[in-house]
């Protein structure tokens, strides 16, 4: 393997998803559990859903959301629910602080806790990551348009959303790498920053990354 | 082989599957279950385990079998898994046990030694019983909807089930509180077998004739074992519910029996009784094998019927959406995950729900077309074996490094 430390390695992973065993009919139930999962589970929750079977719900974009407007009927906190945005904490605890707050804002309200059929029972699931080589590099950022047609779900997956819990300055890896390169490719890091990968799903997020390297060479 | 798939699947999918199985060249790993032909558990790894092969995995296909005494007990424990109340006599459960322990001499070199051994559904759990001295990891995959068991049976099998390494469930309303870990992977339909290829169009006409239906009118379809899950019966009474505003329609109940499955044959005579010889019902009996009879029969119809009232997955919805149909499903598990209401089908609780989408969907064809084709791009996506097979490779590492949630391989 190259030992060049400017070059990007691309790597390529997969999520199994586990069953923790707990569900939550009501939100009452929702908060208890959701104090005591793993962040894992809540990563799980907002992000899972680009690796796993679903269709795009323009107005609900995690699993707390989708469940609050479907299952219980609670369209105020599902609107508050969606509209949070992953990406900005710092941290998964913070952003369970911010599910905590909201979903109390919530019972607050509530005279009495909507319960779900027990079909519909919010279920936690947590997962795992396998992260595996895929023997490929790139040197240099011209050649990110040849490269990234040919990424799996799995590598934008990585390099974009995986990134973000894994790099201490929560960029993904493309900025990270194009940054090694300075001025020249500052516009390029910003057109990147500038794609939403929280409203998106993995195959147009490739689409916007291609699109922006080859419009930003 | 995984080139074929490579074509329907896409190339960077099967690329994908060969780098993760990399590092497993030369795994052992055996898959047990109890019939090589006929339900969906014979379907998936009549395709997972070559594939595997290819993929350079020693991996290999075993059959539990017994006499009737042991099926009537693991047909007792399939509905009771399901939530039916059912009553196992000892003798029933000490032969269940006996056959266990039977296959487990006659395999015992094999399973002793495996790195991984994939035991499929309740019929061979105790097998794990016989070797208490294993070398490799055991995973229990569930394929029933075991979200509300019969606790006296769930406590009786859970014994057994408990001792596995892991467990699999298709999804997690379905799973169970275990003490290891329980994984989530849903099944999948293999795109390249006889029951899934395309078909010229002649020989989609060729089974108007053969089965004696009108071709110029609606048909709608119900794939399935005669099963009381699968409510044929509720089905009937939802195609006269449709009858009444579309005279027109036919309705098509095709199935075949398993050869686990002993309560087929009194299920066959109930739906032939609600069917008082209507010449628009047509009752097809098939072989297990009947595996292209049952691809031009889909094609033929214009929606499919899944209006199951429990279902493990619902493979039968998942085969129909890849052949771009609607499918009106039962709101129940997997079907839930595969008809994406109002997307790729409709769910439905009672055959006047039932009854209620065919008549809109009959009088929309637009909206039909549309909705075929979303449900064949959904099934591209997910639920073909590439991605089944994709999961399983991800198992194998996740239970060989147990407790990390981040597993990084070849450095």
């Amino acid at each position: 393997m190259k030992s060049d430390t400017t070059s990007l390695y691309i790597k390529d992973c997969t999520l199994i998803a586990m069953a923790t065993g707990k569900r939550a009919q009501n939100l009452r139930e929702l908060r208890e559990y959701l104090r005591t999962v793993s962040t894992n589970s809540i990563y799980y929750h907002f992000w899972g859903g680009l690796l796993r079977p679903r269709f795009d719900d323009p107005e609900y974009h995690n699993d707390f959301a989708i469940w609050s407007a479907h299952s219980i009927y609670n369209k105020p906190l599902a609107e508050r629910l969606a509209v949070i945005d992953p990406v900005a904490f710092s941290s998964l605890e913070d952003l369970r602080i911010e599910l905590l707050g909201l979903i109390e804002e919530s019972l607050d309200e509530t005279e009495y806790p909507v319960w779900a059929n027990r079909d519909d029972q919010f279920e936690f699931i947590q997962h795992q990551i396998v992260v595996f080589d895929t023997r490929r590099w790139v040197d240099r950022p011209e050649q990110l348009t040849e490269i990234l047609p040919e990424l799996s779900r799995g590598s934008i997956f990585f390099h974009f959303i995986d990134a973000r819990r894994r790099n201490e300055n929560t960029l993904d890896d493309f900025q990270n790498w194009l940054g090694q390169f300075g001025d020249p490719y500052r516009e390029t890091c910003e057109a990147i920053a500038a794609i939403d990968p929280y409203f998106s799903d993995l195959k147009r997020i490739k689409e916007s990354l291609i699109k922006t390297i080859q419009t930003h060479p | 082989m995984l080139e074929k798939y490579a074509e329907v699947a896409g190339h960077d999918v099967v690329e994908h599957l060969r780098q993760l199985a990399e590092p497993l060249k030369g795994l052992r790993l055996v898959h047990i279950n109890s019939t090589k032909s006929g339900g969906g558990v014979a379907e998936i790894l009549y395709k997972m385990v070559p594939l595997m092969r290819e993929l350079g995995i020693d991996a290999k296909w075993e059959v539990i079998t017994g006499d009737s005494l042991f099926y009537e007990c693991t047909k007792g424990f399939h509905n009771a898994m399901q939530g039916n109340p059912v009553n196992l006599t000892d003798t029933q459960l000490r032969t269940y046990e006996q056959t266990n322990r039977a296959y487990a001499q006659t395999s015992e070199a094999m399973l002793r030694d495996a790195d991984v051994v994939v035991v499929h559904d309740p019929q061979p759990a105790a097998l794990i019983s016989s070797f208490p001295e294993r070398k490799g990891k055991w995973v229990w995959r569930c394929h029933i909807d075991a979200s509300r068991p019969f606790r006296p049976v769930w406590r009786y099998l859970r014994d057994f089930v408990g001792a596995y390494d892991a467990s699999i469930f298709s999804i997690a309303a379905f799973s169970q509180r275990l003490p290891h870990p329980v994984y989530l992977i849903a099944p999948s339909i293999d795109p390249l077998h006889e029951k899934n290829i395309d078909l010229p169009i002649e020989e989609i006409g060729g089974v108007f004739s053969r089965f004696d239906i009108d071709s110029e009118r609606p048909m709608i379809l119900q794939v399935s074992r005669f099963d009381r899950f699968k409510d044929p019966v509720g089905v009937i009474h939802a195609f006269r519910l449709v009858k009444q505003f579309v005279p027109n329609v036919q309705l098509v109940l095709a199935g075949g029996g398993a050869a686990d499955d002993p309560e087929g044959e009194v299920v066959l005579q109930e739906v032939r009784s609600s069917a008082l010889d209507d010449p628009d019902i047509h009752i097809l009996l098939l072989p297990g094998d009947a595996h292209r009879t049952i691809n031009v029969l889909q094609r033929a119809s214009d929606i499919v019927l899944q209006k199951s009232l429990r279902e493990g997955f619902g493979l039968t919805v998942t085969e129909a959406m890849w052949k771009n149909k609607p499918v009106i499903g039962g709101d129940t598990g997997g079907i839930r995950i595969q008809v994406v209401n109002h997307h790729t089908g409709f769910l439905a609780t009672t055959p006047e729900g039932a009854a209620l989408r065919t008549r809109y969907l009959l009088s929309n064809p637009e909206i039909m077309a549309e909705m075929g084709n979303k449900a064949r791009q959904f099934v591209r996506e997910n639920f073909l074996v590439t991605r089944h097979l994709r999961e399983y490779l991800t198992l194998v590492f996740a239970l060989l490094n147990e407790n990390q949630e981040r597993i990084e391989l070849g450095g």
